[in-house]
């Protein structure tokens, strides 16, 4: 369509460069939604803590390499933590990836290693070698050495809040900062990054729950549901806002670059710009909104719940594809757009599905070896507990309880508790022998 | 065990260690590097660039559109003849009634013949316009890309990792990945004919004298004398990046 740049006929960052944002916008989500259980103190989400962490590590795992099969020379991916060139947006990359898996395994780490310890006591054969050697050799699990356990557990918490707003910030800002591009150029582009982020996250976390309450034949704790709800209105309606003034202060400007970001939402993606990302937050707003209506029975509040959290996964993939690829479909030219040919096998579909199922599949993995189950009997594996074991449901239905915490209360705990463990943690580790 | 040994003369022992550990290597590399230009007695870099600053005249009344520098360009660089990269192409503008009707079918390679009716018609020749500030050296993580003393930009083909963000940031569509080599890929003014003394290929095929290089340090050059009496402007001078191409006769309507 019009005329581009010959060179602008191939798309040069793929649908594996849209999978990127996407992963580890999802980690930065639940990273945060098991940051408001451990650093906020919300307690109602305890059922989903552990999962959500455990979660944020499986893609946190597959997120780079979605990257790494991107570049033209994978080989030379080191490259970036060897030679990094200060000036760019992109070479703090590699050290920003690492220190947040560090954070992570070592949250991980401190916050199962009473299992760990006691896995490797009571388990048989190779499994109890491997959960020996997950110890590390530590394996003090006096009260004192868990309460340290506990305290470390909360101060990585609260050092990975920033550092996972920081992650997904950052690569918002990769694009945000690319002043050839009139459609990502934006100052808000991190802040919108981040904010999507959260809400795929706490999205993910809803239907994960949902979907493993229903393998595990468990019933799903109601009052944990509901706050997600809450949490993922809350930064759905943010993030629409500033997605929305974005689009606006653009058209009310009506710049030089205007006509052409015009033509690639109109005309270009409508489709999924304003249907699939746009339409979809919402009606996941409409509905996560009548699921605060405790007129409605707890069993459609529910459903209306995971529904939102489904839309919202794929609203949010949509968005990355929007931005990523949109993006590049303006020509610089400003005369055209390029097509964007859907590949099949070369960074193409079926490997961004395969990258799309794999932390699935680690995740399934990973929660046998670290049962992340907060309704009791945390050892017990899912084949034997299969239809087993059917927990009460909870009697109270969608009412605050005095214990749930209001914004103001939150900040305070955050405050405090950023403060005690700061002061607190010092160099005391867990070998220390109290 | 802190007992033993002083905090501070810890610190002060480990810092020195770091210094000396630092230093070793960094220092061979010095070295090493001038005792290999000077054992092969050719000049240094600082001095072949002395007093050099490269620059280029596009005069856009001058160009027929012939595609001779696209091919010669192509052939001299190794840019695969047959697949959509073009270190340089050349583009059509057709203004009518209706608008303006851009096209650079394969870069310009093969211009095919004009439909009647056009009121004014022009060809806009493009190529990387080795901006004093030029974002693809600013983003590319691994500094691959970079800036000679003269004013090229250069890309080390055997430290790009190919993640091709300096296409992204490139506001001209100067940059691609060579399909080839999997690196990106741009061009050169023919560094590696100028340093020879040569001009590049597209002015040395030029028929019609459109393309023009040389010296803007020197004010006696052919390219100094040309902007200095002519009215040019470089493209997109919004970006702030400041191109050394300049234009000559260059229409609102190339972006």
């Amino acid at each position: 369509m019009g005329f581009v740049y010959p060179n602008e006929v191939e798309i040069n960052w793929g649908l594996f460069i849209v999978l990127y944002p996407y992963l580890t916008g999802l980690v930065a989500g639940a990273f945060i939604v098991s940051s408001l259980y451990h650093v906020f103190g919300v307690s109602k989400l305890k059922p989903v803590s552990r999962l959500a962490l455990i979660s944020a590590l499986a893609l946190l795992l597959v997120a780079p390499l979605a990257l790494i099969s991107h570049l033209g020379q994978p080989l030379r991916a080191l490259n970036l933590m060897w030679t990094p060139n200060p000036t760019s947006a992109m070479a703090g990359f590699g050290y920003i990836y690492s220190f947040y898996l560090i954070i992570v395994l070592l949250e991980i780490w401190f916050m199962y290693r009473k299992d760990l310890v006691e896995f490797a006591a009571t388990r048989e054969g190779w499994t109890g070698k491997l959960y020996n050697i997950l110890t590390l050799g530590a394996k003090d699990i006096s009260p004192a050495a868990l309460h340290t356990d506990h305290k470390v557990v909360s101060a990585l918490a609260i050092i990975g809040i920033p550092s996972a707003a920081f992650l997904h910030g950052y690569v918002g800002f990769i694009f945000g900062a690319i002043k050839a591009n009139s459609w990502w150029s934006t100052p808000l582009m991190p802040v919108i990054f981040l904010l999507s982020a959260i809400v795929s996250g706490v999205a993910l976390l809803i239907v994960v729950y949902a979907v493993t309450c229903w393998l595990r034949k468990v019933k799903i704790d109601f009052d944990c549901l509901m706050t997600m709800n809450k949490y993922l209105l809350i930064f759905l309606i943010l993030a629409f806002v500033l997605e929305i003034l974005e689009v606006i202060h653009m058209a009310y400007e009506a710049e030089e670059e205007w006509p052409a970001v015009k033509g690639l939402i109109t005309q270009v993606i409508p489709f999924s710009y304003f249907v699939v990302q746009l339409g979809q937050m919402v009606m996941a707003m409409f509905l996560l909104f009548m699921a605060t209506f405790k007129r409605i029975p707890a069993k459609i509040r529910q459903i209306m719940t995971i529904v939102s959290g489904a839309s919202i996964l794929t609203s949010v993939l949509a968005m990355r594809f929007n931005v990523v690829v949109g993006g590049q479909l303006i020509s610089k030219s400003s005369s055209g757009y390029t097509r964007f040919h859907w590949p099949l096998w070369h960074e193409g579909v079926i490997p961004t599905i395969g990258f799309l199922i794999l932390p699935f599949v680690i995740l399934f993995v990973l929660v046998r070896v670290l049962p992340p189950w907060m309704d009791g009997g945390a050892a017990v594996s899912v084949t034997k507990r299969r239809g087993a074991f059917v927990p009460k449901p909870v009697p109270v239905r969608g009412k605050l309880s005095p214990a749930e915490p209001t914004g103001g209360e939150l900040w305070e705990r955050f405050v405090v508790a950023v403060g005690r463990n700061l002061s607190r943690l010092g160099l005391r580790g867990v070998w220390r022998e109290e | 065990m802190n007992k033993k040994v002083p905090r501070r003369q810890f610190i002060t022992g480990a810092c020195k260690l770091l210094a000396a550990g630092l230093a070793a290597p960094l220092g061979s590399l010095v070295v090493q590097g001038n005792r290999s230009l000077a054992a092969s007695g050719e000049k240094s870099w600082p001095e072949i660039w002395d007093g050099k600053q490269w620059g280029f005249v596009v005069d856009t009344h001058k160009c027929i559109g012939c595609g001779r520098c696209v091919k010669a360009c192509k052939q001299e660089n190794k840019v695969p003849m047959d697949d959509e990269v073009y270190r340089t192409w050349v583009e059509r503008y057709v203004e009518t009634s209706d608008g303006v009707s851009i096209d650079s079918p394969n870069g310009g390679l093969n211009f095919p013949p004009l439909e009647e009716g056009g009121e004014k018609q022009f060809f806009a020749p493009k190529l990387c316009n080795q901006c004093e500030k030029p974002p693809c050296v600013q983003v590319c993580p691994v500094g691959a890309t970079y800036r000679t003393g003269d004013g090229v930009i250069l890309v080390d083909e055997k430290r790009c990792v190919g993640c091709r963000y300096c296409i992204q940031a490139c506001p001209y569509g100067a940059r691609f990945l060579h399909p080839e080599t999997h690196v990106a890929d741009k061009c050169t003014w023919c560094y590696h004919r100028v340093l020879r003394g040569m001009k590049p290929a597209c002015v040395t095929v030029c028929p019609a004298g459109a393309r023009k290089f040389g010296n803007l340090g020197d004010h006696n050059s052919e390219v100094a004398e040309i902007i200095e009496t002519n009215r040019v402007r470089g493209l997109k001078p919004e970006k702030g990046t400041k191109p050394r191409v300049f234009y000559v006769g260059l229409d609102e309507v190339v972006m």
